[in-house]
């Protein structure tokens, strides 16, 4: 399926985008992190969390096909 | 003062002293209010590695964050007795000095303001999706982490 991906603060200087559309044949959050980690393999050393739907998610959830978004620490305020 | 639908919370750049004063002005017509209490988060020029913060510039998960912070002001309204709360942060750069969030709670009585600002005041920083861009003298830069 063709999903969204939108990067945010330090994760969108380590792949140099912003958002992204992608086709994506796993199943699981993991799977997608496993296919970005290979593009970019810096990521394997940045800290994010992963939101589908505006959502925060984990590693096991599945991918929907909604928005996903890979989010760095929160730093608001 | 409850919505339904996710306001926008942002502003682009700093939050100004006259908008500040400005929404205390409003609020003299709403005389239920017997306290308010407000939050003011200022960037601070931090020192790091004996390079100064300069500005900070805000990026943020606009329509998750509103949604966030929506939800921060719906779980306020339920656990206290609040006559009104507003939210506002900024977006882009903020100069070290500037004031980058305003949080505004009243109320009929004092003891709720404090225990209701505190709380979401912590909430904003744990799980809204906005991001800080520590800017130094020299133009580098670090992403700020909120402890």
């Amino acid at each position: 399926m063709r999903i969204n991906i939108k990067y945010f603060g330090q994760i969108a200087e380590v792949t140099q985008k912003e958002e992204e559309s992608l086709e994506f044949s796993g199943i699981f959050v993991s799977d997608l992190l496993n296919s970005l980690f290979s593009t970019y393999s810096e990521l394997k050393n940045t800290s994010f969390k992963v939101a589908q739907n505006q959502e925060l998610i984990s590693n096991t959830t599945k991918v929907t096909g909604a928005e996903i978004a890979l989010l760095p620490p929160f730093s608001g305020g | 003062m409850q919505s339904k639908k996710p306001k926008n919370v942002f502003q682009q750049g700093a939050i100004s002293s006259d908008f500040i004063g400005n929404s205390i002005f409003k609020h003299q017509t709403k005389t239920s209010i017997g306290a308010h209490n407000i939050f003011l988060g200022q960037v601070r020029a931090d020192v790091i590695d004996g390079k100064t913060v300069s500005a900070i510039e805000y990026t943020a998960y606009e329509d998750m964050a509103n949604k966030k912070f929506h939800e921060i002001r719906e779980s306020a309204f339920e656990k206290f007795d609040l006559t009104c709360m507003h939210i506002y942060h900024s977006l882009g750069t903020v100069k070290a000095g500037e004031i980058c969030l305003f949080v505004f709670v009243s109320s009929p009585r004092r003891k709720v303001v404090f225990e209701a600002l505190e709380f979401i005041v912590e909430a904003i920083k744990a799980e809204t999706p906005v991001f800080g861009k520590e800017i130094f003298e020299d133009e580098s830069h670090q992403w700020k982490i909120n402890s």
